[in-house]
């Protein structure tokens, strides 16, 4: 489902005397359906680069990312964007949302993206968003106020809200309590029990034994020269 | 997913005298699609944008746009009459100052019903309902529907400006950095009525604005712009994320974190 053939990163820091910083080289590897492979390496190895390269928001240099068979690397815009919308989930360490949108249509905005209907969306929201503990009183308001952890959780249900076939997630239970913790993780073995290929950076160890399948050192990608 | 472009550009250039406004624009915009065009003042963004809508007339170059009855047609070489056509009903301009898109002497129910009138409606009471139902929609007492938008505050404007330009259904919204000059509470509200806009009318658009935080919400694509050509253009959060363009860093680097 995400499969990686010789990609590589380079940024050329152009107002800082165009350094050139190479930071991944020749990555190739795949997961397949139903697996969750964590990506591991000390910080400032390039985990998050590799998982912003899956996504497309950071573009690679060279080689190839296909997820569910459309290329990152050379698709056009849309393409990337129709591939996220259906295929392709994406659980961030950051909400970014519009100001004053209440929490139980953020969470429902990828299902009604995919014109999903109203009601059914919003049962979905709802039904993730009360699993993840987040007190009824609080849908109706803007999640731009809520404490880090709550955001961390709404992001979560956001996630989750649709059934990507490919998911990346970058440390989902950071910051949470046992209970949440506890909840994320069975949603994630929810997602790969339905066959979701999953990629994610966990810096909670026992969370990375329990859910993920094997461990890639992103270490092994990095240039020898900067090494 | 459909692979006739709305909008199809081509090497399109607008000089004035020796200095180039905008020079070598080629793109193709999607149906659905939301493009923002970023750049400081003087880049070009706002000439581009008014040649597009033919508001200008381009030196070169050549604008495609896929009407109803006909398919593509360059719209350069439509007549003046077909173009105003095009203007009042698949086409929306949405300008930055809203006094400039709207008949401030006129009412407000009026400026929302002009429109539909321009297209050939005429039963009062349909014309009032949906001037009503626009008002509504974005976020207007219609209490309000007798006053004249002079009475209004700047955000009020601004969203009468949009229902006056969506009433008709447009396939195509050009808007020239429509949050502009608007408090950030004010241009909160305006985000979030136009991303639903957008996604319920199966708009495309074209945002104008020098404001980053307002393309990566409410844009799928970006070209950045400098003395007049685009030097960078692709998906909105990889631009901003990991410009490649000296101009796109410096851009990107210049933004004050909130």
């Amino acid at each position: 489902m995400i499969e990686l053939e010789n990609v590589s990163k380079t940024f050329t820091l152009h107002n800082q005397g165009a350094a050139v910083i190479e930071v991944l080289t020749d990555v190739s590897f795949s997961i397949k359906p139903g697996e969750c492979v964590a990506l591991t390496g000390a910080s400032g190895a390039g985990k998050s680069t590799l998982m912003r390269m899956i996504y497309g928001n950071y573009k690679a240099q060279s080689g190839a990312i296909k997820v569910g068979g459309v290329d990152l690397v050379t698709a056009a815009p849309r393409q990337i964007i129709q591939l996220r919308r259906e295929h392709l989930g994406y659980v961030s360490q950051f909400l970014r949302v519009v100001p004053r949108v209440p929490t139980l249509d953020v969470v429902a905005e990828p299902l009604l993206a995919l014109g999903t209907p109203e009601d059914q969306a919003k049962a979905r929201a709802a039904t993730l968003l009360s699993d993840l503990n987040i007190p009824q009183g609080l849908w109706g308001l803007s999640p731009t106020t809520f404490s880090g952890g709550e955001q961390q959780r709404v992001n979560i249900a956001r996630g989750f809200a649709h059934t990507y076939p490919a998911m990346l997630l970058d440390e989902p239970t950071a910051s949470l309590d046992p209970k949440n913790r506890e909840v994320v993780l069975q949603l994630i073995e929810q997602a790969k029990a339905r066959g979701a290929a999953i990629a994610g950076i966990f810096h909670d160890a026992a969370a990375r034994d329990r859910v993920c399948d094997r461990e890639i050192d992103v270490t092994c990608f990095t240039p020898v020269a900067a090494a | 997913m459909r692979d006739t472009a709305l909008l199809s550009v081509r090497g399109l250039a607008k000089h004035y005298g020796a200095h180039i406004g905008c020079t070598d624009v080629t793109f193709d915009l999607f149906p659905g699609e939301v493009m923002g065009i970023v750049g400081e003042s003087g880049s070009g963004k706002s000439t581009l944008l008014n040649c597009l809508a033919g508001h200008l007339d381009p030196d070169h170059g050549e604008v495609f746009f896929d009407t109803r009855a006909e398919g593509l047609r360059d719209t350069i070489q439509m007549s003046e009459p077909g173009r105003r056509m095009l203007g009042r009903t698949d086409w929306a301009f949405v300008h930055q100052h809203a006094r400039d898109g709207l008949r401030m002497g006129v009412s407000a129910g009026g400026n929302v019903g002009e429109r539909l009138m321009a297209v050939g409606a005429r039963n009062y009471a349909d014309i009032r309902t949906q001037a009503e139902d626009w008002l509504q929609r974005v976020e207007i007492d219609t209490t309000r529907i007798d006053d004249r938008p002079t009475t209004f505050s700047g955000g009020m404007q601004q969203r009468l400006q949009i229902a006056r330009n969506l009433v008709t259904g447009p396939r195509l919204v050009f808007m020239d950095e429509p949050t502009g000059g608007l408090d950030v509470s004010v241009q909160a509200r305006l985000l979030d009525l136009l991303r639903g806009l957008v996604r319920n009318m199966g708009l495309s658009a074209i945002i104008v604005t020098h404001d980053l935080a307002v393309v990566r919400l409410l844009a799928d694509r970006l070209m950045v712009m400098k003395s007049g050509r685009v030097v960078e253009a692709g998906l909105t959060d990889q631009v901003l994320d990991d410009p490649q363009h000296p101009y796109t860093q410096l851009l990107v680097s210049s933004v004050l974190q909130v």
